[in-house]
């Protein structure tokens, strides 16, 4: 059934459930099923068709945000506060059904109060916004995430959905959308911030003249981000809308959406959708009977990192090999098949549904001066409280780190955060209290990327996790341009040289200066920014360098190849455990007496360690 | 049109707006480097030896594709900075190269090893590493392809899919991983490779060379119960003295005549007698065709790569292709058998060798249904860049040589045989002894100059006594594909159709002398060669095939008529569909 402009303003007015219901939902996007929540899901299912619960609507949603915690199951009574259950076993869904959907009565021992040990049939309940985690968060492009079934159209719509895309086609001319767009001081969240507004008016140029297209970005692939997989699995046609609106606004009529294969839910939901929207008539031939028709193709990735670069993406979707192309000419002017082509990422597309709906002057009323808006990032590695979280921009690291994100687990120092994934660089603690915008990242050596937020502590090795990211580059390099095809395998190479203890005198400035090398002369943003990890490491942590390439020593106990194993003769009884255990053959001693390790014949497999039962053997 | 004024390194030059840096530049009076570029064919920015420093810009561009578009660009192409970039990239590329020097085919005109020299680059440098293992593709008939010397600027893949439409190598693996090879890694001869060579005359380096077979013959030439003869292919003398430092498009016809005399070859004999003599098969062949309803249009055989392009690709034109022999193996079917029977030479103990523009040849000698006398009609196929190689070992002074004649009776050729090396020249030879088998008449001039140039597809209609004669010429194996597809399609119909494989013709074949960095961007070299060859034709008496006396003596004495059963059993040869090798 086809929708008018008026349809979807009558169903905006809806409640997502009716009032006289309960609104029970289960998190289950990509992070929800890992941990769990479809036997949840099926445990709430019979619960409720046993206990005769006539009065629930089960709805499967997508993330909230809070991975750790999965699988997470909501309940919200009718004027009522939601409750956030937290990792949900079927045992404890079966409960929840029993207790709060019979009797109304909340389960506070199962809600965020379990974290503070609460786990009495006493515990109060901790909603959600009551925690830091979502305390300090703005949801704008998560709005929907976690909150309204993905696979179901109406939910979004009840949301206001669809309602931007009548305004555009109603009440806007093209012009007006760009300026909107522009006035909005929104910037590509996919990790360069380019002004949407502007690349929108460069390809704006003979609409209805010449064929046009317009593409999304879903080819996420920073080790450890996913924060445009949570929006497709969790809120999908924000992205239809807004890329129909952007085929208004430059003049195109069709559009390409490039997701990663690995990202099968995403795939399925934007499918789901995509057939939604055609068949409400959405997408498709004469958007809410005006002559202004939008179609979407989905493209499947298959894995190549460098095909997130856009022109090496254009070339992917074409059917050639994914590999990056010399700009200009951008794809602006020639872009997809040839054509003009705009290229936005999935979080600038859901970010573009909100502004259009909502306006450009509430939009720029959040964020900096430079950097409106806000910013989800996906939170990893030695955090506390790992996920998504979105903030408005100009918030500081230490916000996002140690309110937000609680700090380092196990009272760790927080030493560095990477940001930018594989392009961007490490920031250093004493750099915290930076506020987090475009122009602040790039400052300091990393950038914003499209939001990967990797957290180390005092255990971290600089020097690793610099060999780490760019092990990444190297693999995934296209292998097109001398710089970054053979550049920086080299650094690889001399990295892995300063990690291992073979480094010469002026093999850190040799680093260095091939760094500065490949940043000016690659081809592609993939290779110019590849050295990030390395630059910025050296730039904020440069002694610790010094430490392995001079004194041969890794300050963290990382790097496999400095370490040196010893017995603390004071402490080991000569057990033998550690020499039965030891593949190479490289501890000797007598039974009873102390046993020491021969550092030429050692592996460092740390094997040795590990049998120890008296806490005899370190690394120094 | 628009045109724009910008500063290079100080120099102020106007140009067409779209105008390359790499051009604009080089018309201030500045050449930059470029590997892995090449005008119209590889325009990808990948080597990056190119770059410059464009004010304004934060990193530098690659000139070969960066455009003056604008007013006031101010262009730096050799500071201190851009040039220890080059020398940085270059430092890097030799660090993953395999590095034979010394002993490399290319030692000499390896354009990599020219770069380094300009730029200080050393052989062991600071970036050693890891390097590409090097697994040399032995396999197919014309070469040998070695990823160890490699350096990835990728012109041998575009001039393979943009120049031909084959697209039998790209780029397998990614990153440092990278090679260049067929799909699936597969052996280049279990490809649709057609050995045209245009790969080897692309590569900077020595990664593409072409088989040699010098050894086998200066053995067979000091072998006591050998006669060896060589034939020279209509492009050779065209492009041979490139390789001797003469300019692209000198006449070396006598010295390279006098050279194989001085190598040691018993006799010296020209591929053009070979040419008149298929003229005459082909000429025949065309006529009875028009005459019988078909099958037309007749496509010429005279280019083996071409051929198994057909074979491969086009299976339902085979009937179409003209049965005669090549004019290396009719040369060849003819030395063996009337020839050798002649000087009483037993054909076992006469060894042909031939020296041509083209890869191919190793080919087409090893095909089916090519020995008139019961053995191989040709033994070994030498390239222009073989001979050259030959001729230096020998220590012979190329271009100090005096002009010296073919020898008699193979050795003696129309006008209309040496313009078999240009796109067009078999068309327009044919043309001219198939006026006069159709008219009875001479015609009225020998020249069908619109079969003419190097490049793409030419089209004419010629009236020959009401008669109304179409004829198609096309070079360059993706132009190819486009006529072809028109034919079959039933969009354009001929009654005959040249086609050579290579761009512009044997002049540009794979076995020709590379062509070195600045010239190949701002010379026309493949015209320059041409017109060594439409000379020869114009300076000659006799300029028809039919005209020519050794020819005519042949059929006489030997063959009968043209397209007589002799001749079928000799001169013409047979097909195969090779479609399975893409499908």
């Amino acid at each position: 059934m086809k929708k008018s402009v008026a349809d979807i303003k009558n169903m905006s007015v809806l409640p997502l459930t009716r009032s006289d219901r309960v609104r029970v939902t289960v998190g289950m996007a990509t992070c929800g099923l890992a941990s769990g929540a479809a036997p949840v899901m099926e445990a709430l299912t019979a619960a409720v068709a046993e206990l005769g619960l006539d009065n629930v609507d089960l709805k499967r949603v997508g993330c909230i945000g809070c991975c750790q915690h999965e699988p997470i199951v909501e309940v919200t009574y009718p004027g009522q506060r939601k409750v956030t259950y937290i990792k949900v076993t079927p045992e404890k869904a079966r409960e929840i059904a029993e207790v709060h959907l019979t009797t109304g009565r909340a389960l506070g021992k199962y809600t965020f109060s379990a974290l503070a040990g609460e786990t009495g049939e006493d515990a109060p309940v901790t909603y959600a916004e009551q925690t830091p985690f979502f305390a300090g968060q703005e949801r704008v492009v998560m709005s929907n995430c976690g909150v309204i079934d993905p696979e179901d159209i109406d939910e979004y719509i009840r949301r206001g959905g669809y309602q931007a895309l009548g305004r555009a086609l109603t009440e806007m001319a093209p012009d007006e959308i760009i300026e909107e767009v522009t006035a909005s001081g929104l910037r590509g969240r996919g990790g360069a911030g380019f002004p949407t507004g502007k690349k929108w008016l460069f390809a704006s140029g003979n609409r209805g003249k010449v064929k046009k297209y317009v593409v999304c970005n879903a080819d996420e692939g920073d080790p450890g981000a996913f924060m445009d997989r949570s929006v497709l699995e969790g809120d999908p046609h924000a992205v239809l809308e807004a890329m129909a609106i952007a085929g208004k606004a430059i003049g195109s009529d069709e559009g390409y959406i490039y997701v990663r294969a690995e990202y099968p839910l995403a795939v399925e939901r934007l499918e789901t959708a995509i057939a939604q929207a055609e068949e409400y008539g959405l997408l498709g031939d004469n958007i809410f009977g005006s002559d202004f028709s939008f179609k979407i193709h989905l493209r499947l990735g298959a894995g190549a990192f460098v095909c997130g670069e856009e022109t090496a993406l254009l070339m992917s979707i074409e059917g050639k090999r994914g590999e990056p192309m010399p700009r200009p000419p951008y794809p602006a002017v020639k872009g997809l098949f040839g054509k003009p082509t705009i290229i936005n990422n999935v979080e600038t597309f859901a970010n573009v549904t909100r502004i259009i709906a909502r306006g450009a002057e509430w939009f720029a009323s959040m964020g900096t001066e430079n950097s409106r808006g806000t910013k989800v990032f996906a939170l990893g590695g030695k955090i506390t409280n790992t996920g998504l979280v979105e903030v408005p921009m100009g918030t500081t690291l230490r916000q996002v780190i140690e309110d937000i994100g609680g700090g380092c687990p196990n009272g760790k120092r927080f030493k560095a955060a990477q940001t930018g994934g594989p392009s961007g660089g490490c920031i250093p603690a004493s750099l915290m209290d930076t506020p987090i915008d475009y122009d602040n990242l790039g400052a300091i050596g990393s950038m914003m990327g499209s939001g990967g937020l990797i957290v180390m502590d005092e255990d971290n090795c600089m020097v690793d996790i610099a060999a780490f990211f760019l092990g990444f580059t190297v693999d995934e390099s296209c292998g097109k341009c001398t710089p970054c095809r053979i550049g920086t395998k080299r650094m690889l190479e001399l990295l892995n040289k300063i990690r291992e203890g073979r480094a010469e005198q002026g093999d850190i400035e040799k680093l260095e200066d091939l760094a500065l090398y490949i940043k000016d002369n690659s081809l592609c943003g993939l290779g110019q920014t590849a050295p990030n990890p390395v630059l910025s490491t050296l730039r904020h942590f440069r002694d610790e360098y010094t430490a392995h390439a001079e004194q041969k020593r890794c300050p963290a106990h990382v790097c496999r190849g400095l370490a040196c194993y010893v017995i603390d003769p004071e402490k080991c009884i000569g057990c033998k455990l550690c020499q039965r255990a030891c593949p190479s053959g490289a501890i000797t001693g007598e039974l009873k007496t102390a046993h020491r390790i021969d550092p030429e014949k050692c592996i460092k497999c740390g094997a040795c360690m590990s049998a120890c039962r008296l806490n005899a053997i370190s690394v120094e | 049109m628009n045109k724009v004024t910008v500063k290079i390194n100080g120099v102020s030059v106007t140009v067409p707006v779209g105008t390359t840096i790499l051009d604009a530049a080089y018309k201030a009076g500045f050449e930059i480097p470029t590997l892995c570029y090449m005008r119209g064919v590889s325009e990808i920015g990948s080597c990056r030896v190119c770059v410059v420093e464009l004010v304004g810009s934060r990193t530098p561009v690659a000139s070969c594709v960066y455009r003056c578009d604008r007013d006031g660009m101010e262009i730096y192409t050799n500071t201190p900075k851009i040039i220890e970039y080059r020398r940085k990239t270059l430092e890097l590329m030799v660090s993953n190269h395999k590095k034979e020097c010394l002993s490399c085919v290319r030692s000499g005109d390896c354009e990599l090893m020219r770069l380094c020299h300009h730029y200080d680059v050393q052989e062991n440098n600071r970036y050693e590493g890891e390097m590409t293992p090097s697994e040399p593709d032995t396999s197919p008939p014309h070469m040998i392809k070695d990823t160890g010397k490699c350096i990835l600027c990728r012109r041998c893949v575009a001039i393979c899919a943009a120049g031909q439409g084959i697209n039998a190598i790209g780029p397998n693996n990614r990153g440092f991983k990278t090679e260049i090879g067929s799909p699936f890694k597969m052996h280049l001869d279990r490809t649709a490779c057609v050995s045209c060579g245009q790969c080897i005359a692309v590569c900077p380096t020595g990664a593409l060379k072409e088989k040699s077979s010098t050894d086998e013959v200066m053995a067979a030439i000091d072998d006591p119960t050998k006669t060896v003869i060589i034939q020279t292919a209509p492009a050779v003398r065209a492009a041979i003295g490139e390789c001797f430092k003469m300019p692209a498009g000198t006449n070396t016809q006598g010295k390279l005549v006098a050279s194989l005399r001085r190598l040691g070859f018993d006799y010296v004999f020209d591929t053009n007698f070979g040419a008149d003599l298929t003229v005459m098969e082909e000429a025949t062949e065309l006529m009875e065709r028009v005459k019988n309803g078909g099958p037309l249009p007749l496509m010429t055989s005279c280019s083996p790569a071409w051929v198994k392009y057909c074979e491969t690709y086009f299976p339902e034109f085979i009937p179409n292709l003209s049965t005669c022999k090549s004019p290396q193996q009719m040369f060849g079917a003819i030395a063996k058998t009337w020839w050798a029977k002649k000087m009483g030479i037993d054909p076992k103990n006469l060894v042909v060798v031939s020296a041509m523009p083209c890869t191919a040849k190793k080919f087409e000698l090893t095909r089916d249904g090519e020995a008139a006398a019961g053995v191989p009609d040709v033994d070994y196929a030498i390239t222009t860049r073989g001979i050259a190689t030959m001729i230096s070992m020998a220590g012979i002074r190329f271009s100090e040589l005096p002009d010296e004649e073919y020898d008699d009776p193979l050795g003696f050729s129309s006008g209309a045989g040496a313009i078999f090396g240009s796109s067009g020249g078999v068309a327009e030879a044919s043309l001219r002894t198939a006026y006069e088998m159709l008219t009875g008449r001479e015609s009225p001039t020998p020249n069908f100059i619109e079969m003419r140039g190097v490049g793409g597809t030419k089209r004419a209609q010629y009236d020959i006594d009401g008669m109304q004669l179409r004829v198609a010429v096309t070079s360059g194996l993706a132009n190819a594909r486009r006529l072809l597809e028109a034919v079959r399609d039933g969009k354009e119909n001929y009654h005959m159709i040249e086609v050579m494989a290579c761009p512009g013709g044997c002049v540009n074949g794979g076995g020709q002398p590379q062509v070195m960095h600045g010239a190949r961007h701002y010379t026309e070299v493949r015209s320059k060669r041409a017109s060594v060859l439409y000379n020869i034709d114009e300076n000659k008496s006799v300029r028809t095939a039919h005209e020519n006396d050794a020819v005519q003596q042949l059929y006489d004495e030997f063959l009968g008529s043209p397209g007589s059963e002799l001749c079928h059993e000799l001169l013409h040869t047979h097909f195969v569909d090779r479609s399975d090798l893409y499908k």
